[in-house]
């Protein structure tokens, strides 16, 4: 089993397109969608986290590519800027997924991009500002 | 064996004074035992780094050519008011000063993207900010008008000036409402799934000297990553409340005036905060030394989380509404662990100040100690201490009954109702 957290750029002649309906149907895989921002029309975004059979999920992300949308990984569309985050701490219980976490005894505040869903609660929480989603 | 700050001195010049941060020592404490590590120890550090929205600072400058006078004009900093009450041109500008079209919380939650303490950290950080003026104009001080880039090192005097700083303990906030709530504790989730908290606990300046005893107008200490001084107790000063058997309060208590070259200080310790539906605020550095005279100095200073406690305050009604209900008492240790459990029920918490930077503090400041970079200094006059008297008082409300009388009358007591 398999897990990957992606964000799938649909170009425009895409949108209207079942994507996921064949992700599922055709590859058997299990398409939780986190969010999404598709107008008609115009490209839309859409964030997920797919799971199946490694050799069924590759196969997937084939069918992705081949079709002509762009595929990035979630983590790269969050990002705490370090020099602003001051470690105070003030995110940590906002955060559902546990991808902002303090270190104890430390009580350093630590960011795993893996398991950030990018619902973006962090980023009016935080004071500093330290939080961006370039989503 | 007591000790003189004198003596620690000497020893800080001569390379041999002991220093410990206030977080060592209670590891310390426990293996040797307080009589033992009291002769050994010659200071304790402390550290505090969180929002402190009663900060300032205070410039001068310089005269332009020819002269302004800005006092009684209007000031802006990066488009944030300052304040002009004072000569010629020096200005304070206050860390929670917003833009005038700032939209504040006419659009629920106000971002608050950038006020006064955004501004104080730019001027830190070496960068550029727009200056512009208006004024009304004098024989002797005949411009009417400026507008100019201005840099901290281009200004004569630029002095950061916090009027209360540093409090000695504070709320655990939680919301018992059914609304998400926007608060200067930050964003509270309805019934009580989050509660935030505002202290380091063990490692902050107050909490290790509970009564004031080495802490006073004078001392010397860390503000903002260079030196500054404490003035005195600061606003709100509430020495007075219920404290537990180790003296510690357990709420909100006493505070500092703290002062210091602006110069000399640093953005990562000076940062401008924005609090969603709140408004902007400063967090700042705080170090402060504690020189252990005695063994009671000593006991005091090796206090840990398990032992310091705070009251968790609903600040959906009861803050707002000034009503001092307690929903529990909780100590810094559950704080810390990431939950406490309020009325039954397993609460998340998170801090608003960072305990990993006051850490970082207290280690700074027992590194200029240790290099002889940093001297005690001996304080001048104690701050007021439980046997002060001071009562916290609120507001006693006299509502103006004849609101018709015009200001100019009612000055010269004069009522027009008669």
């Amino acid at each position: 089993m398999a897990v990957k957290r992606l964000i799938l750029n649909f170009p425009a002649h895409l949108v209207d397109q079942p994507v996921t309906y064949k992700l599922i149907k055709k590859f058997d895989l299990r398409v939780n969608i986190l969010r999404a921002r598709i107008t008609p029309r115009e490209e839309g975004k859409l964030m997920v986290e797919i799971s199946g059979k490694k050799s069924k999920l590759e196969a997937g992300l084939r069918y992705l590519a081949e079709l002509g949308l762009a595929v990035q990984s979630l983590a790269q569309e969050v990002n705490r800027r370090q020099e602003r985050c001051i470690e105070c701490g003030a995110c940590v219980s906002i955060c559902p997924s546990g991808a902002l976490a303090v270190e104890r005894p430390t009580m350093h505040v630590s960011f795993f991009g893996d398991k950030c869903i990018a619902c973006e609660l962090c980023v009016p929480a935080c004071p500093y500002k330290a939080m961006e989603i370039l989503f | 064996m007591a000790k003189t700050i004198r003596e620690i001195n000497e020893k800080i010049k001569h390379g041999k004074a002991v220093v410990v941060d206030a977080e060592e020592v209670i590891e310390m404490v426990r293996q040797k035992g307080i009589k033992q590590a009291a002769t050994e120890v010659d200071v304790v550090t402390t550290g505090t780094f969180a929002p402190m929205c009663s900060s300032g600072a205070y410039f001068n400058t310089g005269h332009s050519r020819p002269r302004i006078k800005l006092g009684g004009g209007r000031v802006t900093l990066n488009d944030v008011p300052a304040y002009t009450g004072f000569a010629a041109v020096d200005l304070f500008l206050g860390s929670t000063a917003l833009p005038e079209d700032d939209p504040r919380n006419r659009i629920y939650p106000g971002k608050f993207a950038y006020g006064g303490a955004h501004v104080i950290e730019d001027l830190v950080a070496g960068k550029d900010v727009r200056l512009v003026a208006q004024a009304y104009g004098t024989d002797c001080y005949p411009r009417r008008g400026l507008d100019s880039w201005i840099r901290l090192e281009d200004m004569n005097e630029a002095v950061l000036f916090n009027m209360r700083n540093a409090y000695q303990n504070y709320n655990v906030a939680v919301n018992l409402s059914d609304r998400v709530i926007h608060t200067y504790m930050g964003l509270l989730q309805p019934g009580m799934r989050n509660a935030t908290y505002c202290s380091a606990g063990q490692l902050s300046p107050l909490m290790n000297d509970p009564y004031y005893r080495t802490i006073g107008m004078g001392t010397a200490i860390f503000l903002g990553g260079g030196v500054g001084y404490i003035v005195g107790s600061g606003t709100q000063h509430n020495p007075t409340v219920p404290r537990g058997e180790n003296g510690v309060p357990r709420m909100g208590a006493g505070t500092l005036c703290v002062m210091g070259n602006l110069k000399q200080m640093s953005s990562r310790w000076l940062r401008g905060a924005s609090f969603t539906g709140y408004g902007t605020t400063l967090a700042v550095g705080i170090g402060v030394p504690i020189p252990i005279l005695d063994e009671e100095v000593l006991r005091f200073a090796s206090v840990q989380d398990a032992d310091i406690f705070a009251q968790v305050v609903d600040y959906s009604e009861a803050y707002p509404n000034c009503n001092p209900i307690s929903l529990g008492e909780v100590s810094y240790a559950q704080l810390k662990s990431g939950s406490i459990s309020v009325r039954g029920k397993k609460v998340k918490t998170a801090g608003l100040s960072s305990y990993a930077r006051a850490k970082e503090i207290a280690t700074i400041l027992r590194e200029w100690i240790l290099n002889g970079r940093f001297f005690l200094t001996e304080s001048s006059v104690s701050l007021p201490s439980v046997d002060s008297g001071i009562q916290f008082r609120p507001l006693t409300e006299r509502p103006v009954q004849n609101r018709a009388t015009p200001m100019g009358l009612q000055r010269l007591g004069v009522d027009s109702s008669i």
